[in-house]
């Protein structure tokens, strides 16, 4: 079964990256571009076959290595 | 006294943590990350910098979950002192032994340079031969040193001193131009700053030399 975590900081944390990057394409011509925040895309391949056990399993990665949640949120797919 | 260095793969100013605990009279021992165990009456633990696991994921999140973390943890939760210097500070965030987390530099930019600190409190085992509001000349040199932390705690690290150094000139973007700080038992300390870059007179600057001198004397029995 496969997993998609979306790993983004958090509402209220300035990411100064996505700043960085709202500038660069503020320079290369794109108007209107207001806010960028950026994050990370982490894919697993897990060998659990149900979908809820799968999701829990990947709730307790991202609470222990995947996400830094003082700063970070994440968002888990399953499938 | 007894020290132990922890070793990470990345790991780049272990050997002069080393250096300069054993000038201030430690007896220092490496230990790598992959051993589950300390080495027997241990005082202090260096976690030294570098790049531990290359920085993958976030800096430091591999290395405080290596198996030698654990043991860290259990001696720091027991009372025994702990010191994290720049990847180090990272680690103890990472590890919950410290509040609070490490992003990158607001500039974006990898800054290398000698910074002045002012020692915020001298109440801990680590900044007790310095004066309060003492100007430190130390260097810092990181990617990712910008202290964040919620209004909350900002405002819980004041009112229990548990800010140890602060930038004159904020390199970083950190909250409250914070550079370190203390753990609740003030026994756990992380720092950006490199101390053991400023430990000797050929270093350019001695400004470090009197944190591993206060903290090796605090340990010595009276």
């Amino acid at each position: 079964m496969k997993a998609r975590v979306h790993v983004m900081l958090k509402t209220g944390v300035l990411d100064p990256q996505g700043e960085a990057v709202r500038h660069a394409l503020g320079a290369l011509g794109f108007d209107g571009v207001e806010a960028v925040r950026q994050g990370k895309v982490i894919e697993l391949d897990l060998a659990e076959t149900d979908a809820d056990a799968a999701r829990a399993q990947v709730r307790q990665m991202c609470e222990k290595l995947l996400a830094n949640t003082v700063i970070e949120s994440y968002d888990i797919e399953i499938g | 006294m007894k020290a132990a260095v922890i070793v990470f793969p990345g790991s780049n100013c272990d050997r002069d943590l080393a250096v300069a605990l054993e000038r201030a009279g430690a007896q220092v021992s490496m230990v790598w990350h992959k051993d589950t165990e300390l080495p027997a009456g241990l005082d202090l633990i260096g976690i030294p910098g570098g790049f531990s696991f290359g920085d993958y994921l976030r800096c430091g999140a591999i290395a405080a979950n290596s198996p030698i973390c654990r043991a860290v943890i259990g001696h720091a939760e027991r009372g025994g002192y702990v010191l994290g210097i720049c990847n180090g500070f990272q680690v103890l965030t990472e590890t919950h032994l410290l509040p609070g987390a490490l992003m990158r530099n607001s500039g974006l930019k990898f800054v290398c340079r000698t910074e002045t600190l002012r020692v915020t409190t001298t109440d801990s085992a680590f900044t007790g031969a310095y004066a309060a509001g003492q100007e430190l000349r130390i260097p810092i040199a990181h990617h990712d040193g910008n202290y964040q932390a919620d209004d909350a705690l900002i405002e819980r690290l004041r009112a229990e001193d548990r800010i140890a150094f602060t930038y004159a000139a904020n390199p970083n973007g950190s909250r409250a131009d914070i550079a370190g700080i203390l753990s609740e038992n003030r026994r756990v300390l992380g720092m950006m700053p490199h101390p053991e870059r400023a430990a000797e007179p050929v270093h350019g600057s001695t400004d470090g030399a009197p944190l591993f001198g206060s903290l090796i004397a605090a340990m010595v029995p009276a």
